[in-house]
């Protein structure tokens, strides 16, 4: 039919140069919800970013993507849940392309003592090349050196850990665990370097040595606590860890979102934190919004008389005025989006929160955050604006085709 | 069920009375009226005796208390909202006393909107508007807006917007009632023109005797009630 085809186009031109019939009112409502659509989208990529930056901090402390225990492990995790070294079966699943990286190590509760102080810890026996993109240690040795291979006799302890024990670089201390034969095993290690990182609760938490020389001390032979596993994306971890379960079904062979369940907790928490902000921040709109539009139909509740009158009908002025609201909406998004992207784009750099870093990292944020622009954020953000927006438009539209035309034309 | 007539407007035993609250207004008492296709017909009266209230049934504006009113062989009084926005569009021009041009729009844009909503094509509703804002001696004024132009000036848009897409039945309130004796004349003419060229029925409702002298056939109100029905010497 002709008249459907003609129509929207003179729907369009109306509304558009009704929205510029009060350049203040319209501007001052399209800042308003540019700034909402802004706010929405910045504190999603500052959010995103501090929960990615939690999550790879965790993954790097020690997690990675994939672990591999013998079944009891992950509940005690004691020396007599050990392992045989990698096979063959085992082996070739490792060196699928899919693995970044992978180390196997030895982990189990311990004692380190100083000639002052002791502390409770975990020693971690590692292969100081196997650990290269597969967690934190390797790069944060910031005093003496980082272990040089699985023989190595010294020992890395954290920075925090090493002024509890008031012991330092060269000094000796004493590690105890209890060891295959169930006996104490202890030795005497020479500290050959400090680390520092953060959370620094990890300071204190572990001790660092050869895995061969852990072997060693705890009588375990090849045997091993843990084989940690990097892949190439930590969000589809699926593939590998099905490869890995098939060469070695009678390990317990978890991904991280198992191992750190509070960590999938968080991200949820995440999400839900950013859908209930988006909703305050378009209720807040959405007044705005409604209030204009209301406005605008009781301003031209003649003109909508006269269009019925002139034989447009009603559906074609809730149409007019939802086009008003469309455009609105759709200026608001573009600018408010821009908006974001410069600002995020301006703290590519971080945001220091260093003045207040020590309370932050209690609760697991680091001092610098990245924002990360998440375009899943962005389009749940927009696609709630737009959405929400244009139903809290249906009440002025609905109020502007109900008017009946004599009334309409004849108000003064 | 739409049927072929002789009569543009027939009005059967129509009333009309406005209720507000507990006040009921008899606007309109048992109105039986036929005004023939082609008529140039005047309806007159003191103000309240309800010329405007039967413009708006007539047109489908309002609707009646009581009776029938069938235009171009269509019963206004039982159509939609719909229909009714569909009988206007394609066979009723207005025009009103206070103009109701829509602010946004130009003068030819104006008079285009009638033609646009009908589904007439760019290109010939250009033309149309551009011919009959000639007739109406408003050329050269065609990209202004209401705003932007004198009273006598926005009804001859009023006028053209009515009249372009030729309609059956143009209802005209009070037409001259805010213009100088030489536009409302030349107006008038205009209207006469288009009456006896295009064979459009006309119903006025005026103060103005100018119009009555128009007028064909002259259609007093009082009270809500015909109180006379004569067609002119």
């Amino acid at each position: 039919m002709p008249f459907e085809a003609r129509s929207p186009p003179l729907v369009v031109t109306l509304a558009w140069r009704n929205l510029w019939r009060h350049v203040r009112r319209t501007l001052m409502i399209l800042f308003a919800f540019a700034l909402g659509v802004w706010s929405m989208v910045v504190i999603a990529a500052i959010s995103r970013g501090s929960m990615e930056q939690q999550l790879d901090k965790a993954i790097l402390t020690l997690t990675g993507h994939i672990q591999l225990h013998a079944p009891g492990y992950r509940d005690d995790p004691a020396i007599e849940y050990r392992f045989a070294p990698p096979d063959a079966a085992l082996r070739a699943a490792l060196a699928d392309r899919e693995v970044a990286a992978w180390a196997s190590r030895v982990r189990v509760p311990a004692v380190v003592a100083s000639e002052r102080e002791s502390a409770g810890v975990t020693l971690v026996g590692i292969d100081p090349a196997g650990e290269r993109g597969l967690s934190f240690i390797p790069e944060a040795v910031t005093e003496g050196r980082y272990l040089e291979s699985p023989d190595d006799q010294g020992l890395v302890l954290g920075r925090k850990l090493a002024e509890r024990l008031e012991t330092g670089l060269g000094r000796r201390v004493v590690l105890m665990s209890q060891d295959v034969n169930n006996q104490l095993g202890d030795r005497g290690f020479r500290v050959v370097g400090l680390f520092d990182t953060q959370p620094r609760q990890a300071e204190e938490a572990y001790v660092f040595v050869g895995r061969a020389a852990a072997q060693q001390m705890l009588k375990m032979n090849e045997a091993v606590s843990e084989i940690a596993v990097m892949t190439g994306d930590r969000d589809r971890p699926e593939a590998t860890l099905d490869r890995l379960r098939r060469a070695a079904p009678d390990l317990d062979i978890e991904p991280w979102t198992v191992l750190e369940p509070l960590l999938v907790l968080t991200q949820k928490i995440t999400d839900v934190i950013l859908i209930i902000w988006y909703t305050i921040v378009f209720a807040a709109m959405s007044f705005g919004l409604v209030n204009t539009l209301l406005m605008a139909v009781f301003e031209r509740t003649r003109e909508f008389g006269l269009f019925q009158a002139l034989g447009m009908p009603p559906r074609h002025i809730l149409g007019q005025v939802l086009v008003e609201s469309l455009v609105l909406l759709l200026l608001a998004l573009l600018l408010g989006n821009l908006a974001a992207w410069a600002t995020i784009a301006s703290l590519k750099g971080g945001i220091d929160l260093s003045a207040v870093a020590e309370g932050m990292e209690l609760v697991g944020i680091a001092p610098v955050i990245y924002p990360a622009w998440a375009p899943a954020d962005m389009l749940a953000a927009n696609a709630l604006v737009f959405v929400l927006g244009i139903a809290a438009s249906l009440y002025p539209a609905w109020r502007a085709a109900r008017h009946v035309p004599v009334e309409a034309i004849t108000r003064v | 069920m739409e049927k072929m007539t002789e009569h543009a407007v027939v009005l059967r035993h129509v009333s009309k009375i406005y209720r507000q609250d507990t006040l009921a207004v008899q606007a309109l008492t048992d109105i039986n009226l036929d005004i023939p296709k082609k008529e140039l017909a005047c309806l007159s009266g003191p103000s309240g005796s309800g010329k405007s209230t039967l413009l708006n049934l007539i047109g489908g504006l309002d609707k009646p208390t009581s009776g029938e009113i069938t235009v171009d062989g269509s019963r206004v009084d039982l159509l939609g909202k719909a229909e009714l926005a569909a009988l206007r569009l394609h066979k009723i021009g207005f025009v009103f006393q206070a103009y109701n041009l829509i602010p946004v729009l130009t003068a030819r844009e104006n008079v285009e909107f009638v033609m646009q909503l009908q589904g007439i094509g760019p290109a010939e509703r250009h033309a149309r508007a551009m011919d009959i804002l000639k007739e109406v001696d408003l050329t050269g004024l065609e990209d202004r807006r209401p705003g932007e132009l004198s009273g006598g000036q926005q009804q001859r848009v009023a006028v053209a917007r009515a009249i372009v897409s030729e309609p059956s039945l143009v209802l005209a309130d009070e037409p001259t009632a805010n213009l100088d004796s030489k536009t409302a004349q030349a107006l008038m003419e205009l209207l006469v023109h288009m009456n006896q060229e295009h064979n459009v029925t006309f119903i006025f409702s005026t103060h103005d005797k100018l119009v009555m002298d128009f007028s064909r056939r002259l259609i007093k109100l009082h009270d809500g009630r015909i109180v006379e029905d004569r067609m002119r010497e």
